[in-house]
């Protein structure tokens, strides 16, 4: 069986399953919980500056979008941090290290951009005993207008002044934690390695309006007739998630920093992806927090029986292996050349392919009088549309011209040789191959 | 005592008033809007649908279920609706497992089809429990129409003229409308007097009367309909029933299963209604189903249908089939009655077992004898009492593509008329097609 142990920043913990720093984790009661579960690891709920606790919304803090059963796809919310005084974390924090010293427990931070702020918290938080701190610049709500979470995240100078004053003030690994609502995530990324931050984590939750009530005309979830945006996550997240995971993994600026990734996973198999993308671990909220900590099991047996299939004894052994395929639009081959192909066995007949090739695509699909579908080869772009809308996977493939073979909608013979956009003569940049 | 379904002869009160309305509870539990929700979901929207092909009536089946999934349907009731006014029953009724079931292509694909009856009858119930009637009249037209027969083609043909503008006088010879969706239907399938409230809703476009207890030959003849009217819909059904050509046929305990049938559905106590203790049910289409299964229902010990043809000639389908079967009535195949025995009564029914040759059916000779104080025909309907003029084919009248009669200005539709399945949802199709020809006719 595989070894799913990880070590993340020197930070052992069975398994790369973390809760990321959410309502999960807002208490030793369910730190404990989640440990007797299985998790690997604990981001424990951020903690704020000593004084008054923040308060929370008393109506509803969570919208959702469901599948027609009711299967929840994507989830906002709009709690702030912790709400607990800071004593009682930092008390119930040492309890659940010394009890679980196997398992990662990391703290989630969040005070105001003043180094007094950060002097005066870190030293506390390093006498719990815990592995490391998050640095939480991404919560976009609430926070944000008091000049925090997502409103440092959006100032790369801030950033790496923070981190740097962390770095300067606590001696365990320091992991920034990014938000999502920005431009270019690469800039936010280079500003925590340039802090010496150990690690960036993300993503964050999505600035969202997860839907209108329109009796009321108002956004849900709805306190008094108004709604404010909330942060989106849970599987509906995770492309968006994978895309800026995978842009710092291969950005070489910050090619090499650990990444500890959020966002949408919900089974074994969305982490085997970002592991592939760059990333040493991953969090987990939505999937917790709709099913329960259950769900960890399947994420531990599902990973574990891929990896001995594929022969992988650790996450090392495929960690960062799609990252080298990850490129730029421009380097795609623009001489390899496909087309759909429908297996008429499987074919139950729907016409989707049809309705949608012939209404909003490249009318590449014939359709004949007893409902049997075929690709017109010198009318198909390759385009893949057909194949995602068919309800039966595996019908259409997609096949691969074989190099020599005339691709019958350019009339051209495909020549099996690498050639991209760079390269192209319709691009009047294009630089002559040598 | 022996317990009451074990009582020979045919008498009443076989089962308590509970079990008898357990036993005729609706046959298909309606959807709530989160069962719909998910049903709705498995339909792939499909171009060119073939459910739609299948239909009769031709609704937009991929139409309305994407209006379920978008939380209206009462949208979704008028786009059936639209296609076919009595969808609310048809969704009970039809056979969808031969018509847009059969052909979904996820039966096709996995044996499991988009559930489109249930789906169909959520959307409609949805509309009709708000006595909604979405569809209104065009200006009076001042013509006026006649429709013979209140069954489900006369009504679909009478409201359709009504929605164009035309007067409409339905002459029904019975004290209700409905025909057999309100006589001859299974009372599982059509539940708290489903068929009077769809008709009682269907009447609400306005502009169709019906007058009960007439009908041709009831005080009416087609030539002064003719001269009374400016067009004729015939819509009369079958009134002739089969008959058995066995001897005994006249003993006491024999009757028809469409009787049978209506004294049900008209009956206001089920427990007073009697039935036998072994019953045997002659025939292999619906109606005989209807009737076998109702009997098992009303505490009958014993039920079989005994039919003259193989399983695959049989009317019924599979489904109605394992309906019956899974209620306890026994299927007998290739035996035809030869003689009902008994003293007066009828004791037991002879049963001589049949070869099919070149779709001829021939005894050959071996009988079998069951026990049967209750033998019910079930062998099929005929036309009667017609009038002359009009042209025949086989046994029907004959009609064009849009049911008109060899009679000019006279129109045709439902189980009466040529061409198509006797089915509720054919004769609907039957009737708005009329309609849309008078219509067309009259305003031309």
């Amino acid at each position: 069986m595989a070894d799913l142990t990880t070590e993340f920043l020197g930070i052992k913990s069975p398994n790369p399953f973390w809760l990321a720093s959410a309502p999960p984790t807002d208490k030793e009661y369910n730190v404990r919980r989640a440990f007797e579960a299985g998790w690997g690891g604990v981001v424990w709920k951020t903690l704020g500056a000593e004084g008054p606790p923040v308060v929370n919304v008393n109506g509803p803090r969570y919208g959702a979008i469901w599948g027609a059963d009711r299967r929840l796809l994507g989830l906002n919310n709009i709690e702030l941090i912790t709400d607990r005084p800071l004593d009682v974390n930092l008390e119930e924090m040492t309890r659940v290290k010394k009890d679980y010293p196997d398992r990662a427990l990391i703290a989630s931070i969040m005070v105001p951009c003043e180094e007094a702020a950060w002097k005066a918290i870190l030293p506390r938080v390093a006498e719990t005993g815990c592995d490391g701190i998050e640095l939480n610049f991404g919560c976009p709500h609430g926070m944000a207008e008091r000049g925090m979470g997502s409103a440092v995240g959006q100032v790369p100078e801030y950033i790496q002044m923070v981190t740097e004053w962390c770095k300067q003030y606590y001696d365990k690994p320091v992991i920034v934690k990014l938000t999502p609502n920005i431009t270019d995530i690469r800039h936010p990324a280079r500003a925590a390695k340039a802090g010496n931050a150990d690690a960036v984590s993300l993503i964050n939750t999505i600035n969202s309006i997860t839907s209108v009530n329109l009796d009321a005309m108002s956004p849900e979830p709805m306190i008094g007739g108004k709604g404010t945006h909330g942060g989106y996550c849970g599987p509906a997240v995770k492309p968006i998630a994978m895309n800026m995971v995978a842009e710092i993994a291969r950005d070489p600026q910050t090619a090499g920093l650990p990444i500890s990734a959020i966002g949408g996973v919900t089974t074994w198999r969305d982490a085997a992806e970002f592991i592939a993308l760059g990333a040493g671990n991953v969090q987990v909220c939505t999937a917790a927090m709709t099913y329960g900590f259950k769900v960890v099991e399947e994420m531990i047996s599902g990973l574990s029986d891929w990896m001995d299939q594929k022969g992988y004894s650790s996450i090392e052994d495929f960690r960062g292996m799609a990252v080298p395929n990850v490129t730029d639009w421009q380097y795609l081959d623009l001489n390899y050349v496909t087309k759909a192909k429908i297996s008429q066995d499987d074919c139950i007949k729907c016409g989707r392919c049809f309705a949608a090739c012939e209404d909003t695509s490249h009318q590449a699909i014939a359709m004949s009088a007893d409902r049997t579908f075929t690709v017109k080869d010198d009318e198909c772009v390759a385009c893949n549309l057909c194949v995602n809308v068919c309800p039966v996977e595996g019908c259409i493939t997609m096949e691969e011209v074989a190099a020599g073979a005339v691709d019958e909608r350019t009339g051209k013979v495909v020549s099996g040789e690498y050639g991209n956009w760079t390269q192209h003569p319709n691009n009047p940049a294009a630089t002559a191959a040598e | 005592m022996a317990a009451s379904h074990q009582v020979s002869g045919v008498r009443s009160e076989r089962l308590s008033a509970q079990e008898i309305a357990e036993n005729f509870a609706d046959l298909h539990a309606p959807f709530d809007a989160h069962e719909a929700a998910v049903a709705a979901d498995r339909c792939y929207f499909c171009f060119d649908a073939p459910c739609m092909t299948a239909c009769p009536t031709s609704i937009d089946i991929p139409q309305f279920i994407r209006e379920i999934q978008g939380a209206h349907a009462e949208s979704a009731a008028k786009t059936i609706l639209e296609q076919n006014i009595l969808g609310g029953m048809c969704a009970r009724v039809c056979p969808t497992e031969t018509l847009c079931e059969e052909v979904c292509v996820r039966e096709v694909a996995e044996g499991k089809p988009v559930e489109i009856g249930r789906l169909q009858r959520y959307a409609t119930d949805m509309l009709m429990e708000r006595d909604v009637h979405p569809f209104t009249r065009a200006a009076a037209t001042g013509k006026r129409v006649a429709v013979v027969g209140a069954g489900p083609a006369g009504l679909a043909a009478a409201h359709r003229l009504a929605m164009h503008g035309h007067e409409v006088t339905v002459y029904e010879a019975k004290a209700k409308a409905g025909g057999l969706n309100e006589f001859g239907i299974a009372a599982y399938k059509s539940t708290n007097d489903f068929a009077a409230r769809e008709v009682e809703w269907l009447l609400q476009i306005g502009g169709i009367t019906i007058e009960y207890g007439r009908g041709l030959g009831i005080g009416l003849t087609l030539e002064g309909l003719q001269s009374d009217f400016d067009a004729v819909f015939l819509s009369v059904g079958l009134q002739g029933v089969n008959a058995l050509r066995a001897d005994g046929e006249d003993k006491d305990g024999v009757r028809d299963a469409v009787d049978f049938i209506a004294e049900l559905r008209q009956a206001e106590d089920l427990t007073a209604l009697p039935v036998g203790r072994n019953v045997v049910v002659i025939g292999g289409g619906m109606t005989a189903v209807d009737a076998a299964v109702q009997s098992k229902l009303l505490g009958a010990e014993n039920v079989t249908i005994a039919y003259r043809r193989g399983r695959d000639a049989m009317g019924a389908s599979r489904f109605e089939q394992d309906l019956a079967a899974s209620k306890g009535v026994k299927l007998m195949f290739n035996v035809m009655p030869k003689a009902i025995h008994g003293n007066g009564s009828a004791v037991e029914i002879e049963l001589e077992y049949t070869d099919v040759v070149d779709g001829r059916v021939t005894g050959t000779g071996e009988t079998v004898r069951l026990a049967a104080d209750q033998v019910m025909k079930a062998i099929g309907q005929t036309l009667e009492g017609q009038p002359e003029t009009l042209e025949l084919e086989g046994r029907k009248i004959k009609v064009s593509e849009t049911g008109r009669t060899s009679v000019s200005g006279v129109w045709a539709g439902g189980d009466c008329a040529s061409g198509g399945d006797d089915l509720t949802v054919t004769a609907v199709a039957e009737g708005r097609d009329a309609a849309e020809d008078i219509h067309a006719s009259l305003m031309g």
